[in-house]
């Protein structure tokens, strides 16, 4: 079995987008959503929900006013800034335990808190695994470990041989959680400077992590200067370049009809690009 | 005046809202707070004048005062620590610096020692000035180089805090304290499902919401049917303009490139002032 995150550094520059296309090709693959916080794939693959599992994150701490003796001890320890005025601020919370543990009365409790839901899925491209992280929870990489868990799971009881993952941007908790274990890295990058110094950290992040890096630069023709910049920076570094996407309406066009581009528009320029750097992929994949 | 701007999906045009904002104001500072991805120097493009290390308080077993009772890994709900037989290990990635373990050992066989985890730069741009912060690559914990940027905060004056993409902690973080928040969005389903649970998040906060729609134009009219039903202001529009494209490529805010956005940027703030206000 393969395993690919799709990642970016940079946010926005079309991870979701490929990846669904990447589904539409592969018809076999298991799909993983690892966007815990701020999901779209499934904007595009129409996942029909199988499986729900709640998701129980760190435990949060709840005073109990009428023990409270307001000595104020667990608001002197709490390294998080989380108690004030005697009561715990959930969003700050980060479920260490230590005011639950020095309580001199014992007036602490601590308690399970939902952060989220993983789902189980079928699409018409394959089953899916994906999440949804509760607005402000802690994403610890753990909600996007057990998709990714999901996600491998389904691959070997049915069979199948390639897991697509779509990464979260940045280079931070969840996206190391969506690297465990994976074979290849695509990095999505745009020509722009900033992107370009995202594409370095993220790069940095996988020879870290010891996956293989790949690169496909989206909307190439948006500056064509960067974009030599960035196939001449790959070429120095032994990084292959499996694509080059132009900029095409389409894209956002098959977005509003929630479609992946190249289901909506098979032979629109975008479409024709993802379907070559495809090919480029499945000879790394099945070879 | 605390004015965050953030988006729930990546690439929404957050930085550059910021950086022009700024600019268009002339006298600023640029908290970006987005340290897995910083990009506000890339536009702005500051001398800089000083960098601090972030560090952590992780935990050092002391050997020869341990008798590997294992209470330390029982309590630490994040899995960075490890005992068994006469091992004990910490693994400092993992660790919140919380200092529980150091608490709960019976022996006082841990000490705790600072760990660079990232970096805070300081820097400025003419009457602009810039805090960055840069999580070390491999690094999983943004949330406290995030407080460690902030800390920075010139509350006398004009700040403008660069939110990371999502809708998550490090997004908390940022938006915590903040005198109102702009969240910057494109109008296309992948925009508006990401701003609806931005919105959550804000509203979750207390803190006042108007939107900025960013390569207006293109898509739907999803945010707008969201912000009239919500009662959510649409502060300013940035239509999708390929020489913005172009100038944002090569790093250059476009309000320098055409000046004609510096007085649209200026009514966008006072439109935030009297967002504030309300």
């Amino acid at each position: 079995m393969n395993q690919m995150t799709i990642l970016s550094g940079k946010g926005g520059t079309g991870k979701t987008t490929i990846t669904a296309s990447f589904a539409a090709l592969a018809r076999n693959a298991v799909l993983a959503d690892c966007d815990v916080d701020a999901p779209n794939l499934h904007l595009l693959l129409k996942p029909e929900i199988q499986e729900t599992m709640e998701f129980k994150g760190l435990k949060l701490a709840v005073i109990d006013l009428e023990r409270c003796t307001r000595c104020g001890l667990c608001d002197e320890k709490c390294r998080f800034d989380a108690i004030q005025g005697f009561q715990v601020d959930p969003l700050r919370c980060e479920g260490c335990k230590v005011c639950v543990r020095i309580c001199p009365v014992g007036a602490i409790d601590f308690i399970d808190r939902v952060c989220g839901n993983a789902y189980i899925s079928k699409t018409k491209y394959g089953p899916m695994s994906h999440a949804r992280l509760k607005p402000g929870m802690e994403n610890s990489g753990k909600l996007v470990s057990l998709v990714r868990q999901n996600a491998k799971r389904i691959a070997e009881e049915w069979g199948h041989e390639l897991v697509l993952v779509d990464g979260p941007p940045g280079i931070g908790c969840p996206v190391i959680a969506s690297l465990a274990d994976v074979d290849k890295g695509l990095v999505v990058v745009e020509p722009t400077l900033s992107g370009i110094h995202d594409l370095k950290r993220a790069l940095e992040l996988l020879h870290h992590f010891n996956v293989e890096p790949l690169v496909c630069v989206n909307k190439h023709d948006l500056n064509p200067e960067n974009t030599k910049a960035v196939e001449e920076f790959c070429a120095k570094e032994g990084i292959e370049v499996v694509g080059l996407i132009p900029f095409d309406l389409d894209v956002t066009r098959a977005m509003v009809a929630g479609l992946p581009v190249v289901e909506y528009a098979p032979e629109s320029p975008a479409s024709r690009a993802i379907k070559d750097t495809w090919s480029l992929l499945e000879r790394h994949f099945y070879d | 005046m605390i004015v965050s701007v953030a988006s729930g999906k990546g690439g929404t045009g957050k930085t550059s809202v910021v950086v022009n904002l700024a600019l268009s104001l002339g006298e600023a500072q640029i908290i970006d707070c987005d340290v897995e991805e910083p990009n506000a120097h890339i536009l702005l493009k500051p001398e800089i004048n000083e960098t601090f290390p972030v560090e952590l308080l992780v935990p050092r077993i002391l050997e020869e005062r341990c008798d590997y009772c294992g209470e330390c890994a029982r309590f630490c709900q994040y899995h960075a620590l490890f005992v068994a037989g006469e091992t004990a290990m910490v693994f400092p990635e993992l660790c919140h610096s919380c200092g529980g373990c150091s608490i709960v050992c019976p022996r006082e066989a841990i000490v705790e020692e600072p760990r660079q985890i990232g970096r805070v730069i300081k820097g400025s741009a003419g009457a602009i000035d810039l805090v960055y912060g840069e999580i070390n690559v491999g690094e999983p914990l943004a949330v406290p180089v995030i407080a460690a940027v902030k800390e920075h905060i010139n509350v006398n004056g004009i700040v403008i805090l660069d939110a990371p993409p999502g809708t998550a902690c490090p997004v908390v973080e940022t938006i915590h304290g903040s005198d109102f928040c702009l969240l910057v969005t494109e109008p296309t389903p992948f925009g508006l499902h990401d701003l609806e649970i931005a919105v959550e998040v804000v509203k979750e906060l207390g803190v006042p919401i108007g939107v900025v729609v960013n390569f207006a134009g293109i898509g739907d009219r999803g945010v707008y049917d969201f912000c009239e039903a919500r009662g959510i202001p649409i502060m300013m529009e940035i239509p999708f303009d390929r020489r913005i494209a172009e100038l944002y490529s090569r790093g250059t805010p476009f309000v320098e490139a055409m000046p004609e956005w510096r007085g649209r940027f200026k009514d966008l703030a006072k439109r935030i002032w009297k967002g504030v206000d309300a």
